[in-house]
């Protein structure tokens, strides 16, 4: 037991250092330390967006999904897919865009591109509301992987205390180069975990993947498509749809893209990500193995089922390095959520009412909220009940919000103004929270409709209302509205 | 050739326009069940066809000469 604290603290601490050591040789202003000077070549980039991408949710959800849902967590392998085939398109004009205007983040995308300032500040409150919640599922994820993983001899409040102190001060102290080098180390464990791990359980407890398949079918037939009703044909497309292109709508993947130091990257990355991304499918291996295995998790613990095979069928040292590959799950996308926040508030909602802070007080005031966002999240994952739940039941389809406005605005005929950009995000966003919050499905708005219909995915509804509004208020000219005359401000 | 990247959409229609016909157990293909089967090619076919793209792509290939 003892060799899997051991193997925790050993990987805390690489991932601690390497995290500080990544400063070095580097003048830290507020480009190096948000986008690190938009010199990241392929390799760094690649690992940083996996590193986001494949968070806590990946390798919990992701198996938690598969042994509670079924054929419905296939859903999982196929957005990220389509994501990154939009990507191919869209990146490679956001980056061009960004780097010619010096951009530092995704707020000043749309500030600069709708020429608004006040559009920015909307853009940087909505993706902190997403943000934060999003953290604080990370940090719940780290407390539970590191707790079982240590066979309860660390307490989860204590690892989520240990890994939000390693993150903040690194931080703070490296930026984005802290976050790339600690995604080093996480790829390269995650990868080899999880494909360890999907094809030995299969192999060791079924003789196989397709035997483990077929023992699942004759427990449960049915259990390996999507149902006739709920999690159907017509929930799947819709969710791998929208999820797709919510994708790069998060505040701390879309400004990842700045940190690249050419187009191209992204084209390559397109290529290789979807491959890179089967590695879920040995996640979803891994869930599937757990049923027969580890019968009894219901509702929410169905996510423990990785770590309750892993702790029955492995030695405590190997235990500890699924624990470390999950603490370095939760690590990275924290610390890049931190910054990301970090520096929205600071940029584009603090610097836009006090126009005249330089960069470099920007850049302090970013470093002094690090520590403020990650002492607030540490409360709302010890102390947040019902609020923190229903807004990461939001979070997804809340940043799909900003996908028309920043749709519109890479067309070479920019005819969505920024009062349609901004009502629709408003619209859209309010619909999000009106739906999730009273539980709203398409079947109770319309109950004559047919089942197909009513299980589409509900964000739909929230997007097509978005776009409406989006397109509509566009059409009336700029002079039917308030702050006509707002300027925007060169930096 | 701009518009080889037109073929990008072609992800989108082979793995979601699959679905209804695929959202079945038999034949297992590889191990797998036949929607996994489906959903695990589209995903290796993106990645061809994003190569495709990416070879033919006068802005990716003007960048790689640089």
């Amino acid at each position: 037991m003892n060799a899997a604290l051991a193997v925790i603290g050993v990987f805390l601490l690489l991932a601690f250092y390497l995290g500080v050591r990544a400063r070095q040789g580097k003048d830290m202003n507020l480009e190096q330390w948000t986008v690190a000077g938009r010199g990241f070549g392929a390799i760094f980039v690649f690992l940083l967006m996996a590193g986001e991408i494949y968070t806590t949710f990946t390798f919990l959800g992701g198996s938690g999904w598969a042994y509670g849902k079924g054929g419905p967590a296939f859903y999982i392998i196929a957005y990220g897919c389509l994501a990154y085939a939009l990507s191919y398109w869209m990146l490679p004009k956001v980056w061009k865009y960004a780097k010619e205007h010096r951009l530092m983040s995704q707020s000043d995308f749309f500030a600069h591109k709708y020429k608004s300032p006040m559009l920015g500040v909307l853009v940087s409150l909505v993706g902190v509301v997403a943000l934060i919640p999003y953290l604080v599922l990370q940090l719940k994820g780290l407390g539970i992987i590191v707790s079982e993983a240590s066979y309860g001899k660390i307490s989860p409040a204590a690892a989520i205390w240990l890994g939000v102190l390693a993150v903040t001060v690194y931080v703070m102290i490296s930026g984005i180069h802290g976050s790339a080098w600690t995604a080093v180390v996480k790829d390269f464990m995650i990868l080899a975990v999880a494909v360890f791990l999907g094809i030995y359980l299969p192999v060791h407890y079924y003789g196989g993947i397709r035997p483990m398949f077929e023992a699942v079918e004759k427990a449960n037939p049915g259990f390996l498509t999507l149902p006739d009703q709920g999690m159907s044909v017509s929930w799947f497309i819709s969710t791998v749809l929208l999820t797709a292109l919510g994708f790069y709508m998060w505040p701390h993947t879309f400004g990842s893209v700045y940190s690249a130091k050419g187009a191209n990257v992204f084209r390559k990355n397109a290529v290789l990500l979807p491959i890179y991304q089967l590695v879920l499918l040995f996640v979803l291996f891994v869930g599937f193995a757990a049923i027969l295995q580890v019968p009894d998790l219901q509702g929410s613990d169905a996510d423990l089922a990785l770590l309750r095979l892993s702790i029955a069928t492995f030695d405590p040292w190997f235990v500890g390095v699924i624990g470390a590959a999950g603490l370095l799950t939760a690590m990275v996308p924290g610390s890049m959520i931190l910054m990301t926040s970090a520096t929205l508030l600071a940029k584009n909602v603090y610097q836009v009412f006090s126009p005249s802070t330089t960069e470099e007080r920007v850049r302090k005031l970013a470093v002094y909220l690090v520590p403020v966002i990650a002492l607030v999240s540490l409360y709302f994952t010890f102390r947040g009940g019902e609020t923190i739940v229903a807004l990461l039941l939001m979070g997804y389809n809340l940043v799909t919000q900003l996908f028309p406005a920043l749709f519109f605005s890479l067309f070479k005929n920019q005819f969505v103004t920024k009062y349609g950009a901004a009502a629709g995000i408003v619209v859209g966003v309010a619909t999000v929270a009106y739906i999730t919050l009273s539980g709203t499905g398409i079947g109770t708005l319309f109950p004559g409709l047919p089942q197909a219909v009513k299980d589409l995915n509900v964000g739909i509804v929230a997007l097509a209302v978005n776009l409406v509004v989006t397109l509509a208020v566009s059409a009336f000219p700029p002079k039917f509205f308030p702050f006509a005359g707002e300027k925007i401000r060169r930096t | 050739m701009k518009g080889i990247r037109w073929l990008i959409v072609v992800p989108f229609l082979g793995m979601l326009g699959g679905i209804p016909f695929a959202n079945r157990v038999k034949p297992y293909v590889l191990g797998m069940p036949f929607l996994l089967f489906w959903v695990v090619l589209w995903v290796v076919l993106t990645s061809l066809i994003l190569w495709v793209v990416y070879r033919f792509d006068p802005e990716a290939r003007e960048e790689e000469g640089k």
